[in-house]
C-alpha cells in the first residue's frame, strides 16, 4: 500500500536533441519539407534470430501487416531511400557527442561502433535505426544534486509520420538521418520539478555547444518513472519542457490507483476469464445513441462479466481500470467500449443496465464490460479485455505510453525487450584517441557564468538577463554580434523577447539565427528604427528576406529632415492643444508622432525633436 | 604498437576466444560483455566487446589492462541454422522447384548475439527464412557452391547447367537459383546458351540488400521467383527481381536481355533492347512473347571457349594496346562508341585480328538500341576490316555468346552467321519507342 499523499517517484530521463548538422549518413541538409515528389510503397519483417527469440513488440508491429509509403522529399537522397549503402557518418555530429560526453563527466568510447538497431514500425526505411554509444557514466549537477548520466548515443532521427489510410502508414523522408544525441541519465530523479530541472540543465548544455537545432520537435524527451509498488513505466515524445512535472504527476497517480485497486483485487475473489457473449439482440430497441450507431454500423456488442471488479473500472468519477482496457483496445483499432462503472449513463439507464447484467449473469459485486466490433475482431478484443483485467491484480505492468497534449499518457505498446543490434557493416568503427579528446576538450563552450560575466561587463547587460543569454545557448552569438554591431541592448531583447513573441504568434521556429547578423548590421547602419525589429521578425518568420521585410513594412528610416517636416505639421495642425496645455502637449503628440513615424526613426529622437518644436512654437508670437 | 595477432595472442594465452563473455579493465574503466572477432577496420590493439545492451564498443588494450574470462560460449562464434520452418499442411499438392545456391548474401541468417552473418545451406534454410514459399511451392535442393559471384565463370556455369538439366529431367517444374548481384547476367546469358529444350522455368534471383534488415528486397524477390518457378509456362533462363523501388513486385527478365543497371538499387535489373516477359505480384502478368516449356529432355552442352576479350573502346585507345590485349585471343568482343564505332588506330587492329582469323564481334557502349555499321565511315571501316555487327546484344552476352559459339563453330564465317543468328532469345529486331527505354 502506497500513503496518502504524493507517491514518491524515481525516474530517468532520455533526452534526443537534433543536431544543425548535415544529416548522419549522408549530406543531404536537415531542414523539414512540405514538398514531395512522389512516393515508394515498401514493407518491412522480421526474421527470427538465431536465438529463436524474436522482439514482442517487433513481432506484434509485423503482424499487423502493414505497408509503409514513404514520401520522397528534396532533402533525402538514396540513402534514406534504403537504396544506397550510408556514407562516412558525420564527424560534426560525432564531436558535438563527445563534446557533451566532456561537459557531463561521462567517459567516450576508446572506438564508436554504429549499430543497427532493429526497428519495425516503418519509421525508419531500412527497419533499423542506426545508433552508436558515445560514452557511459558521468553526471550533470542540477540544483546542487549530482544526477548520474547512464550513457550518450549518437543516432539517427526517423521518418516522420504523415497519416495513416487503412493498413497503409504514409511517412516522409525529410527527418530520417538527421543526427540525434540521445542523452539518458540514471533513474535518480525523485520529483517532478527536479525531472524539468534536469531536462532544463541538459538541454542548456546541448545549446551551448551551439550545434543543436532549434524550435518545435527539435527536443524530444522520454521518461521511465515508477513509483513505490509500481512498474517502470517509459513515457515517450515529450515535447515541452514545461509538461514533464505534470506528466510525471499524472503518472504517479495513475500507478498509485492502479496499486491500490490491486490491493483491493487481492483481497476479495475475482475473476476475469469468464468468456463472453453476444447480446446484440438485447440493444435492438436501446435508447443508446452510441450502441444503436455502433450495431446500424454492423458491430456486435459482445459483453463479459468481471467478477470481483464492481467499482474498480472507475471509482469516484475516475476511471481506472476502464481507462487502461480501452486504451489497449484503441490501440488495434476497436474505439467502442463501456462498462458497468459508469452506467447508468450514455443512454443506458438504470432498467437497461440491470438487463445487460442478468443477460451475462453479473452479480452483485461484478463489473460487465460492453465492447462494439466487427464479428471477426470481437474474440480478440474480448481477450484484450480479460487479460488487462487479469493484469490488474498485479498492479501496474511494465509499458510504453505516448504523451498527450494534455499531460496525460496513453498506452502504446509493451516495453520492447532488450534491443536487437548488431553491427553495421556499412560503416567504418571510429577511433576515439586522446588527440582528439584533447583537442574537442580545448574547445569547450566557456561555463555559463563566466559568458554571462563577460556579456555584463562588456555590454552593460543586466546580469539576470545575461545569464539567460547564456543558459539559452545564445552567449556566443550575443558576444560576437553586439562586438560587430554595438546596439547590445536591443539584441539582448531581440534574443530574450521578440524571437519567443515572435515564434510564439506564428507557430513557426526560426530554423536557425545567422539571420540576426543581417538585422543588427541594417540596425546600426541606420536603415530602420529599433522600434520596428518586433514588426520585422514577426515578417522573417513567414520565410521572407531582410529586406523585403523593410521594404514591406515601410519602416525604412528616414532622415532628421523628413522626421522633422513630420513634426512640425503635427504641431501646427494641433496648435489649440499646443496654446491649452503648453509643455504638456508633448505627450499626446508624441502618440501621434510616433504613429508615423515608428521604426523609421529612433522613439527618443522624436521625443527630442518634438519637445523642441513645441517649444519653439511656444517661444514666437 | 601491438598488432592484431599480438591481442589475439594475449587472449589465446587466456584461454579467450570471440563468443566468449569477458570482462575488460582499462584506465579505471570497466566493461563486461560478450568478445567479438576483431572488425576488419579497427585499429590494432582494439577489442570490440558486445555490451549487455546491445551496443558494441571498441575496448583499447593497453599493457597495464586486464582481461577476464567471465564465461566460455557453449558454441563459439558458429551460428546455427534458424528455425525450421514446418511443411505446410496439404504442401503435397504444390509443385516441386530445385534450389541451387551459389552464395551471395540473398540467404543467410544473422546471429543477434554476436552480430555474424551465417549462409543458409539448403532449401529448408531458404524456406526459414521466406516462410511464404511454403505456400506457393515445395523447394528442395541446396547449395552447390559459396563464392563471391565476381569469382563465378564458365567451370560453376557448367556445374549448375548440369544440375538444372538434371533437376528439369528428374520431373522438377523449375530451378531457382540464388545468385550474388554482380554477375547474374553473365551467368544467366551463359544458362541461355548451355541449355535447350527446357522443360521448366530457369530463375535466377538475388538481393541488393543483405536479409538480417526487415527492408531485405530477397522476401519479394524469392516469393516472386518461387511462384514463377512453379507456376509459369515459360521455357527460357530468366533473372526476377523487383519491378520498382516499391516492394509490389517482381520483373521477369530473359537471361540474354538482362542487365544489372544500377550498383545499389533495388530495382537495378532492367531487360535492354526488350520487354520484361512479365510482372509478378500475387500472380504472373505476361507482357511479351517468350517461349514455352518443351516436353521431352533438357539438353545441355557446356562446352565454352575460354580465350575471349571484352574490350570497350575509349578516345585515345592505343592500337597496340588492342594489339598487345587481344593477342592470341580466339575472339575479341569490342564494346564501340554510339551505333558500333572505334577510331581509325582501333579500325586498323580490329582488321589485323580478323586476318589473322580472330573474330571481332561489335556491340554498343550505349547499351540501349542496336549497332548499325553502315551509317557513318567509321562503322563502314570496321565491316569492311571484317569485324561482326552484334546487333542489339549487350556486349556481356556477346560476349558469353561469343565463347560458346567458339566452341561450336569453327571458321570465321561460321562464327559470323552463328554470332548472327537468335539461338536464346538475345537477338531483337524490333525495338519499340516511347517514353523511357
Amino acid at each position: 500500500m502506497v500513503s496518502e499523499g504524493t507517491a514518491l517517484i524515481k525516474a530517468g530521463l532520455e533526452i534526443h536533441q537534433q543536431l544543425e548538422t548535415a544529416k548522419l549518413f549522408c549530406s543531404c541538409p536537415t531542414d523539414l519539407s512540405e514538398d514531395f515528389s512522389g512516393s515508394v510503397i515498401r514493407r518491412l519483417r522480421v526474421s527470427r534470430s538465431e536465438m529463436g527469440e524474436v522482439d514482442e513488440a517487433a513481432r506484434l508491429q509485423t503482424a499487423k501487416n502493414e505497408s509503409f509509403e514513404y514520401q520522397i522529399t528534396p532533402n533525402s537522397c538514396l540513402v534514406e531511400l534504403d537504396e544506397e549503402p550510408p556514407h562516412e557518418p558525420n564527424m560534426d555530429a560525432v564531436r558535438t557527442g563527445l563534446e557533451m560526453a566532456l561537459l557531463l563527466h561521462s567517459s567516450p568510447m576508446d572506438e564508436i561502433h554504429f549499430m543497427r538497431k532493429i526497428v519495425v514500425d516503418g519509421s525508419n526505411t531500412a527497419g533499423f535505426q542506426r545508433t552508436a554509444l558515445i560514452s557511459l557514466g558521468g553526471y550533470v549537477e542540477v540544483e546542487g544534486r549530482r544526477i548520474g548520466i547512464q550513457s550518450i548515443c549518437c543516432e539517427e532521427d526517423a521518418c516522420r509520420k504523415i497519416e495513416r489510410r487503412g493498413d497503409t502508414v504514409v511517412y516522409r523522408l525529410d527527418r530520417l538521418g538527421v543526427p540525434l544525441l540521445e542523452i539518458a541519465t540514471d533513474p535518480d530523479i525523485d520529483s517532478p520539478e527536479l525531472l524539468k530541472a534536469a531536462a532544463r540543465k541538459i538541454g542548456m548544455l546541448l545549446r551551448a555547444t551551439g550545434r543543436v537545432k532549434r524550435g518545435i520537435g527539435t527536443i524530444r524527451e522520454d521518461l521511465n518513472i515508477s513509483i513505490p509498488g509500481g512498474a517502470r513505466v517509459e513515457i515517450k515524445g515529450v515535447q515541452e519542457l514545461d509538461m514533464l512535472p505534470e506528466i510525471a504527476r499524472n503518472e504517479a497517480e495513475r500507478q498509485k490507483r492502479l496499486v491500490e485497486a490491486a490491493a483491493r483485487l487481492s483481497a476479495s475473489p475475482h475473476s476475469a476469464g469468464g468468456g463472453w457473449k453476444d447480446i446484440t439482440p438485447l440493444f435492438s430497441s436501446t435508447h443508446s445513441p452510441v450502441i444503436a450507431k455502433a450495431v446500424r454500423g454492423g458491430s456486435i456488442i459482445g459483453g463479459t462479466v468481471l467478477k470481483g471488479y464492481s467499482g474498480l473500472l472507475a471509482h469516484g468519477g475516475r476511471s481506472v481500470i476502464g481507462t487502461e482496457i480501452a486504451q489497449r483496445l484503441r490501440a488495434v483499432g476497436i474505439h467502442g467500449i463501456l462498462h458497468s462503472d459508469e452506467l447508468p449513463g450514455y443512454g443506458i439507464g438504470e432498467e437497461e443496465k440491470r438487463a445487460i447484467a442478468v443477460a451475462l449473469g453479473a452479480g452483485k459485486g461484478d463489473a460487465f464490460v460492453l465492447c462494439a466490433a466487427p464479428e471477426g475482431r470481437m474474440e480478440m478484443a474480448m481477450q484484450i479485455i480479460s487479460s488487462r483485467a487479469e493484469e490488474a491484480v498485479k498492479g501496474v505492468p511494465e509499458e510504453t505510453r505516448d504523451a498527450r497534449e494534455d499531460g496525460g499518457t496513453a498506452y502504446s505498446r509493451p516495453l520492447p525487450g532488450r534491443a536487437r543490434m548488431y553491427p553495421e557493416t556499412d560503416v567504418v568503427p571510429i577511433r576515439v584517441d586522446s588527440r582528439l579528446l584533447e583537442e574537442i576538450g580545448r574547445n569547450l563552450p566557456e561555463p555559463f557564468e563566466l559568458q554571462a560575466s563577460r556579456i555584463v561587463e562588456g555590454f552593460g547587460i543586466h546580469s539576470q538577463q545575461a545569464v539567460q543569454i547564456a543558459e539559452e545557448g545564445y552567449g556566443q552569438l550575443f558576444l560576437e554580434t553586439a562586438g560587430r554591431h554595438g546596439n547590445a541592448a536591443v539584441l539582448a531583447r531581440l534574443l530574450l523577447n521578440n524571437l519567443p513573441e515572435a515564434e510564439r504568434a506564428s507557430g513557426r521556429s526560426f530554423q536557425g539565427l545567422d539571420f540576426i547578423d543581417g538585422v543588427m548590421e541594417k540596425l546600426a547602419a541606420g536603415a530602420f528604427a529599433k522600434e520596428a525589429v518586433p514588426s520585422l521578425l514577426a515578417c522573417m518568420i513567414e520565410g521572407k528576406g531582410l529586406d523585403e521585410c523593410i521594404a514591406s513594412l515601410g519602416i525604412a528610416g528616414v532622415d532628421r529632415d523628413s522626421a522633422a517636416a513630420v513634426i512640425s505639421r503635427i504641431v501646427s495642425e494641433h496648435m489649440d492643444i499646443v496654446a491649452e496645455r503648453r509643455e504638456g502637449s508633448v505627450s499626446p503628440l508624441m502618440g501621434l508622432a510616433m504613429k508615423e513615424l515608428r521604426g523609421k526613426l529612433d522613439g527618443r529622437e522624436i521625443s527630442q525633436m518634438l519637445t523642441a518644436e513645441v517649444k519653439r512654437r511656444l517661444a514666437s508670437p | 604498437m601491438a598488432s592484431p595477432q599480438d591481442t589475439d595472442r594475449r587472449l589465446e594465452a587466456l584461454g579467450i576466444s570471440p563468443g566468449d563473455e569477458v570482462k575488460v579493465e582499462t584506465e579505471g574503466r570497466t566493461f563486461g560483455g560478450i568478445l567479438l572477432p576483431h572488425h576488419d577496420f579497427s585499429e590494432p590493439g582494439i577489442v570490440t566487446i558486445k555490451l549487455p545492451s546491445g551496443y558494441n564498443i571498441g575496448v583499447k588494450l593497453h599493457a597495464s589492462s586486464r582481461v577476464a574470462l567471465v564465461r566460455k560460449s557453449p558454441h563459439g562464434m558458429k551460428g546455427g541454422q534458424g528455425t525450421r520452418h514446418k511443411a505446410r499442411r496439404g504442401a503435397g499438392s504444390l509443385e516441386k522447384v530445385a534450389f541451387a545456391g551459389t552464395g551471395g548474401t540473398i540467404a543467410s541468417f544473422v546471429d543477434y548475439r554476436t552480430g555474424g552473418v551465417f549462409p543458409a545451406m539448403d532449401a529448408a534454410g531458404i524456406v526459414s527464412l521466406v516462410p511464404e514459399i511454403s505456400d506457393i511451392c515445395r523447394l528442395e535442393g541446396k547449395t552447390l557452391f559459396s563464392v563471391f559471384s565476381e569469382n563465378i565463370g564458365s567451370e560453376e556455369w557448367s556445374v549448375l547447367a548440369g544440375e538444372v538439366a538434371d533437376r528439369l529431367n528428374e520431373g522438377y517444374s523449375g530451378v531457382l537459383i540464388s545468385h550474388g548481384t554482380d554477375t547474374m547476367s553473365y551467368t544467366a546469358a551463359a544458362l541461355s546458351f548451355m541449355l535447350s529444350n527446357l522443360t521448366g522455368t530457369v530463375v535466377l534471383v538475388g538481393a541488393q540488400r543483405s536479409p538480417d534488415r526487415p527492408s531485405f528486397d530477397g522476401y519479394v524477390n524469392l516469393i516472386s521467383a518461387a511462384r514463377v518457378a512453379s507456376q509459369s509456362d515459360i521455357g527460357e533462363v530468366t533473372v526476377v527481381m523487383h519491378a520498382s523501388s516499391s516492394d509490389r513486385g517482381c520483373h521477369v527478365h530473359r537471361g540474354t536481355k538482362v542487365r544489372k543497371m544500377h550498383s545499389s538499387r533495388r530495382d537495378a535489373f532492367r531487360s535492354i533492347n526488350s520487354d520484361p516477359i512479365a510482372f509478378v505480384d500475387d500472380e504472373i502478368h505476361y507482357l511479351s512473347e517468350y517461349r514455352r516449356r518443351s516436353s521431352g529432355k533438357v539438353s545441355v552442352d557446356t562446352r565454352m571457349e575460354d580465350d575471349v576479350a571484352l574490350i570497350q573502346f575509349y578516345p585515345d585507345m592505343k592500337h597496340e594496346d588492342f594489339l598487345a590485349w587481344t593477342r592470341g585471343k580466339k575472339g575479341v568482343v569490342l564494346a564501340g562508341t554510339g551505333l558500333g564505332h572505334a577510331s581509325t588506330g582501333i579500325v586498323d587492329a580490329v582488321r589485323r585480328r580478323v586476318d589473322g582469323g580472330v573474330p571481332v564481334v561489335v556491340t554498343t557502349q550505349c547499351l540501349n538500341g542496336s549497332v548499325d555499321m553502315n551509317v557513318y565511315a567509321t562503322g563502314r571501316d570496321l565491316i569492311r576490316g571484317g569485324a561482326i555487327s552484334g546487333g542489339d546484344m549487350l556486349p556481356e552476352t556477346a560476349y558469353v555468346k561469343l565463347r560458346h559459339v567458339l566452341a561450336h563453330s569453327s571458321g570465321m564465317e561460321e562464327v559470323r552467321r552463328a554470332m548472327q543468328k537468335n539461338l536464346a532469345g538475345e537477338l531483337n529486331d524490333r525495338r519499340r519507342g516511347g517514353d523511357g527505354f
